[in-house]
């Protein structure tokens, strides 16, 4: 976990919307000491070629993150379940629309 | 005054094809709407899970018996998106359970049919998933935000449901002389309840006008009907089937079908409750609910212990 009230306050997780109704998206972090010095830096940082039509500071303490290597047995399951996908049923020629 | 101006601001705004985000300003009218419209959406995922779950002991095989249990998960999954996306706007999970209970809250009218053959789960993958996969297509371009992106994520995974629907029905038209009738007997119990999925006409529809204004609707039942009949009744000719409509009949002026009217009496009966299923399903629902009390109040009193 990120050492947080260092001298450098601490650190914030930033998301920004690129276009109206899109999800979400991680861009970077910085430090800040509140909710608003963290918008302001957020905005300073990452928002200076294009205005994002959202953006979202979050503390980096409050994510709950899996590790690059718990992730294998961590998402095992979904692996083995090729029926999930469309591509996976036989669908003749001449039917469409399925 | 002040609302007023509000008001012309946020349907210049939604005009202009943007989204509304929870955070953003709405009026109470848009914020109830996509409550209502959200939760019935999720209500009707998650009650869709019983008619299917009827099928899983007794699934003819095991790969057919492993795409059943991942779909019916699927639509779990998509209940609790789309409770998610409701809870956005100021909503509980225990409010909308509530009134689900209370029957103020209703969900699709078609999963208070009964699964009678192994054909119907065939028929609600083709015929059901298919309507609802037409609504939400559509639904992808909603204009609130946590909704549209909710039903980005619910098409994708929705893409292998209507296709193993489909393959149930060539498997069974392919099979001996009582196959090929149980899977015509199937499409025969559900094209009309399908058909009901899409609401009233346009023109009966109270909340159409409202909910196309607010763009959280983006095409009008009726239109979203034909859409599906267009494309469902030549899939139904080369299973060679017939859809249980004699007035079914390619429209060559029109460039659609032509069909006969649906029973809305049945409609009506059924979204108040009196279809055949719906004691069972509201029942069932309840119980498992109550069942489950026990979790929530233990998982509930390891959280005040530890520090999660």
């Amino acid at each position: 976990m990120l050492q947080s009230n260092s001298s450098h306050g601490s650190v914030w997780e930033v998301f920004t919307q690129k276009k109206s109704g899109q999800p979400y998206q991680h861009v970077g972090s910085l430090h800040a000491f509140d909710k608003e010095m963290a918008l302001d830096h957020a905005r300073d940082l990452y928002t200076r070629r294009d205005k994002p039509s959202g953006l979202w500071v979050v503390p980096a303490s409050e994510i709950i993150a899996v590790s690059p290597g718990d992730g294998a047995p961590f998402f095992d399951p979904s692996d083995d379940k090729v029926y999930r996908h469309p591509t996976f049923y036989e669908i003749p020629e001449g039917v469409t629309n399925l | 005054m002040e609302f007023q101006k509000k008001l012309h601001e946020f349907q210049q705004y939604i005009d202009a094809e943007e989204k509304i985000e929870p955070k953003d300003w709405m009026p109470d009218d848009y914020r109830l709407h996509n409550i209502r419209q959200i939760s019935q959406h999720a209500h009707s995922e998650v009650i869709g899970m019983q008619p299917e779950g009827n099928w899983i002991t007794r699934a003819p095989t095991l790969r057919a018996k492993k795409i059943l249990l991942a779909k019916i998960q699927d639509e779990g999954g998509h209940g609790l998106y789309l409770y998610s996306a409701a809870e956005t706007l100021g909503i509980s999970r225990d409010e909308m359970i509530e009134q689900l209970h209370a029957g103020k809250a209703k969900y699709s009218s078609v999963f208070n049919y009964p699964t009678l053959n192994w054909a119907d789960i065939g028929a609600i993958g083709w015929l059901v998933d298919g309507a609802a996969v037409t609504n939400q297509l559509s639904l992808r371009r909603t204009s609130f935000g946590p909704y549209s992106r909710a039903m980005l994520r619910i098409c994708n995974e929705e893409s292998f449901h209507q296709r193993q629907g489909y393959e149930i029905m060539l498997k069974m038209v392919k099979g001996t002389p009582d196959q090929h009738e149980m899977a015509q007997d199937a499409l025969n119990r559900w094209w009309w309840p399908a058909l009901m999925m899409f609401g009233p006409h346009d023109n009966q529809s109270s909340r159409t006008t409202k909910g196309m204004l607010w763009k959280i609707k983006r095409a009008s039942n009726d239109e979203l009907r034909q859409r599906f009949i267009d494309k469902t009744a030549p899939q139904a000719e080369f299973l060679g089937l017939k859809i249980p409509d004699p007035k079914l009949c390619w429209n060559e002026a029109s460039g659609h079908y032509d069909t006969a009217e649906i029973n809305w009496e049945e409609f009506n009966k059924v979204i108040n409750g009196d279809g055949p299923c719906n004691r069972e399903r509201m029942e069932h629902h309840k119980n498992v609910h109550a069942e489950g009390a026990w979790v929530r109040e233990a998982a509930a009193a390891y959280a005040t212990r530890k520090e999660v």
